[in-house]
């Protein structure tokens, strides 16, 4: 687990530098028209970003449902053992609040490639800076800022 | 056009589609083959460290459902793709037989060959294209639309001809910048999900997303019986699904850039045998 953690710490600080620069064009930007504006200090967004706390069981049904967060596509989560067909992709979320704070979970949430460049995951608060966005979709982030902070206020108990 | 409407089960009973079979002589003879459906040392430069068809990465029933030729739903569109290849059609009243004789003789590795370079196009084109221009010059006939029944029959006819050629694609010469083009689109993330195919089938086969085993993507086996469509389909349609599924808004099939992606992932794949008509989930 700590050789785990150091490698995580070792990835999120190169992709840092990136990741400041496309979250402050995200936050400012003109093209991110609508998006609550967040801050990123180190490697995390400490704020929420509605301002109030995130409801767990929304975020439950947030990460389960297909067309919203569907973050068992690609990763494991075992109080959820009762949803079939957990993902392989990417590394199971059991204990995910014990190896990133708040802060850092917030950000991978709305931006995963701020941290992990090279990284499958979608940002799910981020609505420009894509190619070929389906009409439907244009402008448009996967979840809401409210969304982002149920899901996230879920992931926290993950311990 | 009745064939089509049966279900397999009834299709087996039915001693006229089995003579028919027989005749053609696919069946038995072609499914002996060898089929290459693993290559483990890749050419040097080539971006997998393994080549893998998409069949070994399904289900044992689903890979069974393939392997017998009379069990295989994809060869309705092979046996009417048969009956099409002898039809006189268009003003110069010519079939394909007229021109190309014994297709187990002038097609053999056709299949294996596209998208293929056109002189007078100055592009290449793949298989549908080439069917279709020999329908507009050759015949005087009208092109077929492409997920057409009659396009999709004469393209698992064709690429059934080729079973167990390797994959082979020109990509050098004039091929060059349409490879290019195909590579630079494969290595692309796009749509709201900003997904490039290779996170998916480069990055990541062998994996399971929800139920569904990723594999690498490979076009080996197309046209292709999917359980999900209940029929078969091209492969810009799966392209085409994929694109959509990563909320992109996918290019139209026939273009120039689905058939560079085309002739790029049929290099991926160089090697594999031809398994058309493949069958997967």
């Amino acid at each position: 687990m700590g050789v785990d953690w150091k490698h995580k710490t070792i990835r999120a600080c190169i992709g840092l530098g990136l990741g400041l620069g496309m979250s402050a064009m995200l936050a400012t930007g003109a093209a991110a028209e609508g998006l609550v504006k967040y801050e990123v200090v180190d490697d995390g967004v400490p704020q929420s970003l509605t301002g109030k706390p995130g409801d767990a069981e929304r975020g439950r049904k947030v990460i389960i449902n297909r067309k919203q967060g569907n973050c068992l596509a690609c990763h494991a989560i075992s109080v959820l053992a009762s949803e079939p067909f957990h993902g392989e992709i990417g590394p199971s979320l059991d204990g995910v609040a014990e190896r990133y704070s708040e802060a850092q979970l917030r950000l991978i949430l709305i931006n995963a490639k701020a941290v992990f460049p090279d990284t499958i995951m979608p940002a799910f608060y981020r609505n420009d800076g894509f190619t070929r966005v389906m009409k439907k979709f244009r402008g448009k982030t996967i979840l809401t800022a409210q969304q982002v902070e149920d899901v996230l206020a879920f992931l926290k108990a993950l311990k | 056009m009745g064939l089509r409407k049966m279900g397999p089960n009834k299709r087996n009973l039915a001693v006229g589609a089995v003579m028919a079979l027989m005749t053609l002589g696919l069946g038995v003879a072609a499914q002996a083959q060898e089929m290459i459906r693993r290559i483990d040392n890749p050419p040097p430069g080539h971006p997998l460290p393994e080549i893998i068809s998409g069949y070994e990465f399904r289900a044992p029933e689903t890979q069974a459902l393939q392997d017998d030729d009379f069990d295989n739903p994809g060869f309705l569109w092979v046996e009417q793709g048969e009956e099409l290849w002898d039809e006189a059609e268009g003003k110069a009243g010519k079939s394909c037989a007229d021109c190309h004789g014994d297709p187990a003789e002038s097609m053999k590795t056709a299949g294996a060959e596209y998208p293929k370079w056109n002189e007078k196009l100055g592009k290449p084109i793949n298989l549908e294209a080439r069917i279709n221009l020999c329908r507009t010059e050759n015949m005087q006939a009208k092109p077929w639309k492409l997920e057409s029944e009659q396009m999709l029959s004469m393209t698992s006819f064709v690429r059934t001809q080729a079973r167990g050629v390797p994959v082979k694609v020109q990509i050098d010469g004039p091929m060059k910048p349409f490879f290019e083009k195909g590579k630079k689109l494969y290595y692309t993330r796009m749509g709201q999900l900003d997904m490039a195919c290779a996170n998916c089938h480069e990055d990541n086969y062998g994996k399971r997303i929800r139920s569904d085993m990723l594999s690498q993507g490979q076009i080996n086996g197309f046209p292709t019986y999917r359980l999900k469509w209940q029929k078969v389909g091209s492969i810009h349609r799966r392209f085409k699904g994929c694109m959509k599924q990563v909320r992109a808004e996918p290019f139209k099939p026939g273009s120039d850039e689905f058939t560079a992606l085309e002739l790029y992932v049929a290099y991926r794949g160089t090697g594999l045998s031809v398994e058309a008509p493949a069958v997967r989930q």
